[in-house]
């Protein structure tokens, strides 16, 4: 291994709204990044190869694998994962409509799914069911088949809609 | 089938009409940690002290190991051991099998003299960082000598070919011919045999979440504590220390919720064995993580990849008579749990239908591929859609439409219990009262009119409808009755819980087999909690103990876990309430046989006023001794050890396999889609989907199995396959290969439940976990037999891949392409 490769760079960014700066290789990936160093969990490795999208964070409010990004290129970003989504002991309306509608099983791909659908939502708060599947396709759901998961973003978007409160995302 | 041995049944339960609990769907009590991403899944705990391992991978199916020279990976900075398969094997026993003849396939953690598949691990690096110890691997100088690639598993059989064992002395791991009932006279009165030959292959349950472990070798203490995903067949793990090379009761394993397994996490000990092996070298704690390379390559969890040559013998009127199956089933390259996925397919081989004869033959081929273990359905899937091809061939070949032909079969609602011909049980069931159902959900002769109108657009439009079972909860039995002498014919499979009311009646249960694999083993026992003590589920706490102290469990499996965990509720229950009767009769200065459970609580009967709830009771049993009678001992704790409700043992003759699998699921599947025949692409346009199995405890995360598994078997029906080229490379190892469905590849399925409750279980509850995955990929290669049928094109292989239908579309003579 060359020398450049483990020679450490300074970054600094905001997570979930907290300013972090930190020493890293150039070659670990923005989510070993997020897990080891800043102990936020909940954003999985499924494939680390960029297709299943357990690993989806996001980066300046738009959705990208974390395992396929480097930490360095998080470099100024502002990122959101799963953490961010409830206040305090109040979940988000898709949080909350995910568990109403039973629209996981493991879990594991849930973070992310819950990240895409509130990008969707961000830009798009009255999607169809097709356009929610459509939004969801890059995130693999082993489980559930997606039919609950769908419900269950079309039940948050009617509440946000409403005026409800949309947590603490950054 | 009449004449068999009834002894053994359990009695005839009867069940209460009304529930508070058991039938609603409430939230799950496990989600909110996994909403916040904090579901504590293995790779969440490891620590910073935690060392990591990788496994070097054989990049040939089949290879001599010649030479491996580790000098350069050991000495890279970062790195604090590397272990050849010839290392591993001074330091630990073959991994636990329960294969025919583990002697002569012998399978270990790393391959010794040889690589047997693509992907099997030849040595491990353990470094600080998994970055690190992957640098380490590409260090690693292997020299291989290339051997004959044993690839096809009919040609695996043939005189000369290479041996994946050269100690077995052939490739083929177990053989044998079973008959059940008069299958030559069968045969002989037919008036019709309907012939054919299928092809099933290779997919695999593919979890979000591959396969890991965190193990610490204590020397000191000589105590190895693995945290793991896969904690499962708790009474066998003994099994895990033998491999180790340690006490039994030295192991201790601990569950660790799983993001997904579908089977594939089943008995999954080779990380563990893995990482502990690490552990003892290194001194230090190590995680060994597959990666998705790993887990696809080397998960020893692939699926049943079988071909079948049937002959079904077939009536005029359509009456199913008898049915031979001979199938060859690659294993790949060892065969770790036998051929236990023949004993699922025999428990409902001829379905819901009144056939009254079978012959089975099973030849288990090994090849140079990882190796089968479990994947939702385990091997019974496989069978469902075999005979449902079989059926519809029929009804094909008689003029029959597919609804007639299976009416005219079905076990009727008077004839459960009902003994098929291998001599399992049948229950209960009512198979009219599903189709009916499943047709008016489908809108079915609306579909069959737009199929009509289609058709005449020059549009390819199919409707699906088949009729198949999910056999629930199994018996240890079925692991040996393929043999006259086995070596261990055990008879446990158990499942327990301990319920705890503390001093303030708050309710702890305890469970003892894997945690939570993306099932609600948690919400499932907090229902059943509150269905009997009357509170809300959400107060239940529910926690997992690890091996070591634990209780004999099986954990999932065979759609069993909610099955057991009732009556081992029900049964601690008991035991619980039986204290807490005597308790308060006590202090009510009352005859027990006058008081009786009223919610939440024990009062006199017609004196409501007179009572003690189960938090006053619980008081006085923790903290006022001096209140209770001398005998009674303080505290509010009981365990029950649920074993097996119904198994009969198999005739030494092997002419009745005895009762193994007992509690008999059913559903209907109607799957209408449209085929492109330019592209070979499926469409689905509706897909209706009705399943009972007995007693629902929560409707909604039934329904989400029926819809996930669903998902899975159109996977296997359209997309995915574990693909093996010709040298055994496999193709398919990575998710851009390998194709799990999408969102949008999956339809909104509409979902019935039907209701006939077990009579031998507690609520009447049946297993379901297995959901879709049994019925659909025999559904939708029926919709696209039905809509190819003008073109006279019936696919017999699955995956049903654009390629395969324009290939059956081309050797059609109804259609020139």
């Amino acid at each position: 291994m060359s020398p450049d490769m483990t020679e450490k760079h300074r970054i600094e960014l905001v997570v979930n709204g907290r300013r972090h700066t930190a020493e890293v290789e150039p070659r670990t990936l923005l989510v070993d990044f997020l897990r080891d160093e800043l102990g936020l969990k909940g954003t999985h490795i499924g494939c680390e190869h960029g297709v299943c999208g357990a690993c989806t964070v996001l980066l300046d409010g738009r959705t990208i694998r974390s395992c396929t990004t480097f930490a360095v290129q998080a470099e100024g970003a502002h990122v959101g994962t799963v953490e961010g989504l409830a206040d305090g002991p109040d979940l988000h309306p898709l949080q909350d409509e995910f568990w109403d509608k039973q629209a996981l099983q493991c879990g594991f791909c849930t973070p992310a799914m819950l990240l895409t659908a509130s990008e969707l939502l961000e830009r798009n708060p009255d999607p169809t069911p097709a356009q929610v599947r459509e939004a969801v396709s890059g995130n693999l759901c082993r489980c559930t088949g997606y039919q609950f998961i769908t419900e269950a973003v079309l039940a948050a978007a009617a509440r946000m809609r409403a005026g409800e409160q949309t947590g603490a995302q950054a | 089938m009449t004449g068999r041995d009834r002894s053994g049944a359990p009695p005839v339960r009867t069940h209460k009409e009304e529930r508070n609990w058991v039938g609603k769907s409430i939230r799950r009590v496990e989600d909110p940690k996994f909403l916040r991403g904090r579901g504590g899944y293995i790779a969440d705990l490891v620590t910073p002290w935690t060392l990591h391992a990788a496994v070097l991978r054989s990049p040939y199916a089949h290879a001599r190991i010649v030479a491996i020279d580790t000098t350069a990976a050991e000495a890279l900075d970062g790195v604090h051991a590397v272990i050849t398969g010839a290392q591993a094997a001074e330091l630990t026993d073959p991994m636990p099998d329960f294969g025919p003849d583990p002697a002569n396939h012998t399978w270990r953690c790393l391959a010794v003299d040889k690589v047997r598949y693509v992907g099997e691990g030849v040595a491990i690096a353990v470094a600080d960082s998994r970055y690190l110890a992957e640098d380490a691997l590409g260090l690693i100088e292997v020299e291989y000598e290339p051997l004959p690639a044993v690839v096809d598993p009919e040609a695996a059989l043939a005189d000369g070919s290479a041996l994946v064992h050269e100690t077995l002395g052939s490739n083929c791991a177990y053989e044998r011919t079973f008959d059940f009932g008069e299958v030559d006279r069968d045969f002989a009165e037919a008036d019709l045999v309907v012939r054919d030959r299928l092809r099933w292959h290779r997919s695999g349950g593919q979890p979000l979440e591959t396969v890991g472990a965190i193990a610490d070798f204590d020397h000191a203490t000589g105590q190895v504590t693995i945290d793991t995903n896969s904690l499962s067949f708790t009474s066998y793990l003994f099994m895990v220390a033998g491999t180790l090379r340690i006490p039994a009761n030295k192991l201790d394993i601990r569950p660790v919720p799983a993001g997904g397994s579908f089977g594939s996490k089943l008995f999954a000990t080779k990380p563990a064995v893995i990482a502990a092996m690490c552990s003892r070298v290194a001194g230090r704690p190590v995680v060994y993580l597959e990666d998705r390379i790993d887990n696809m390559s080397n998960c020893d969890h692939h699926g049943s990849d079988r071909i079948y040559e049937v002959e079904l013998a077939v009536m005029r009127d359509g009456t199913l008579r008898g049915i031979k199956i001979d199938t060859i089933d690659d294993y790949g390259a060892y065969i770790q749990f036998g051929v236990g996925h023949h004993g699922n397919a025999l428990a409902q081989v001829t379905g819901p239908y009144k056939i009254g004869s079978v012959r089975y033959r099973v030849r288990a081929v090994l090849t140079n591929k990882n190796q089968q273990g479990a994947y939702r359905g385990f091997g019974s899937e496989v069978n469902n859609w075999m005979l449902e091809q079989m059926v519809d061939k029929a009804a094909r070949e008689l003029g029959m439409d597919p609804v007639q032909i299976r009416r005219r079969n079905f076990i009727q609602p008077s004839d459960f219990p009902y003994f098929v011909p291998t001599g399992n049980v049948y229950d209960s069931g009512n198979y009219g009262a599903v189709l009916d159902e499943a047709l008016k959900l489908a809108d079915y002769d609306r579909w069959r009119a737009e199929q009509a109108k289609a058709r005449d657009e020059g549009r390819y439009i199919g409707v699906g409808l088949i009729s198949a079972q999910e056999r629930s909860v199994f018996s240890a039995t079925e692991f040996w009755f393929w043999f006259d002498e086995p070596g261990a014919p055990v008879t446990s499979m158990p499942e327990s819980v301990t319920l705890k009311v503390d001093a303030t009646g708050g309710i702890t249960a305890t469970l003892y087999s894997c945690a939570f694999w993306g099932n609600s083993p948690e919400t499932m026992v907090a229902q059943l909690v509150a269905e009997e003590f009357d509170c809300d589920p959400h107060a239940v706490s529910v926690v997992y103990q690890g091996s070591k102290n634990g209780l004999p469990a099986t954990g999932p499996g065979g759609s069993r876990t909610t099955v057991m965990l009732a009556g081992a509720v029900e049964g601690a229950t008991a035991k619980i309430k039986a204290k807490a009767l005597r308790t308060a009769a006590h202090l009510l200065e009352a005859d027990p046989d006058d008081l009786k459970w009223v919610d939440g609580g024990f009062q006199v009967k017609g004196v409501p006023e007179q009572r003690k709830s189960l938090a006053d009771i619980a008081v006085v049993l923790h903290l006022f001794k001096h209140s209770l009678p001398e005998d009674v001992e303080s505290g509010l704790e009981e365990c029950k050890v649920y074993d097996h409700p119904y198994t009969t043992m198999p005739s030494s003759d092997r002419k009745d396999l005895g009762v193994f699998y007992p509690f008999m699921g059913h559903a209907c599947h109607v799957p209408v889609v449209e085929v492109d025949v330019e592209t070979g692409a499926v469409t689905f346009l509706a897909y209706a989907a009705v399943h009972d199995c007995g007693t629902l405890v929560n409707p909604r995360s039934l329904a989400g199995h029926i819809v996930g598994g669903t998902a899975q078997g159109i996977g296997t029906a359209l997309h995915e396959e574990f693909v093996y080229d010709a040298d055994g490379q496999l193709l398919s190892s990575s998710f851009l290969d390998y194709q799990i469905p999408t969102a949008m590849e999956v339809p909104a399925l509409a979902i019935g439940h039907a209701e006939t409750p077990s009579p031998y279980t507690p609520h009447g509850i049946k297993g379901g976990g297995e959901g879709g995955r049994m019925m659909a990929p025999a559904a939708v290669n029926a919709a696209v037999n039905d809509a190819l049928a003008p073109l006279g094109v019936r696919l017999t292989e699955l995956p049903m891949t654009p390629e395969r239908i324009l290939t059956a579309l081309r050797a059609s003579p109804g259609r020139a392409l």
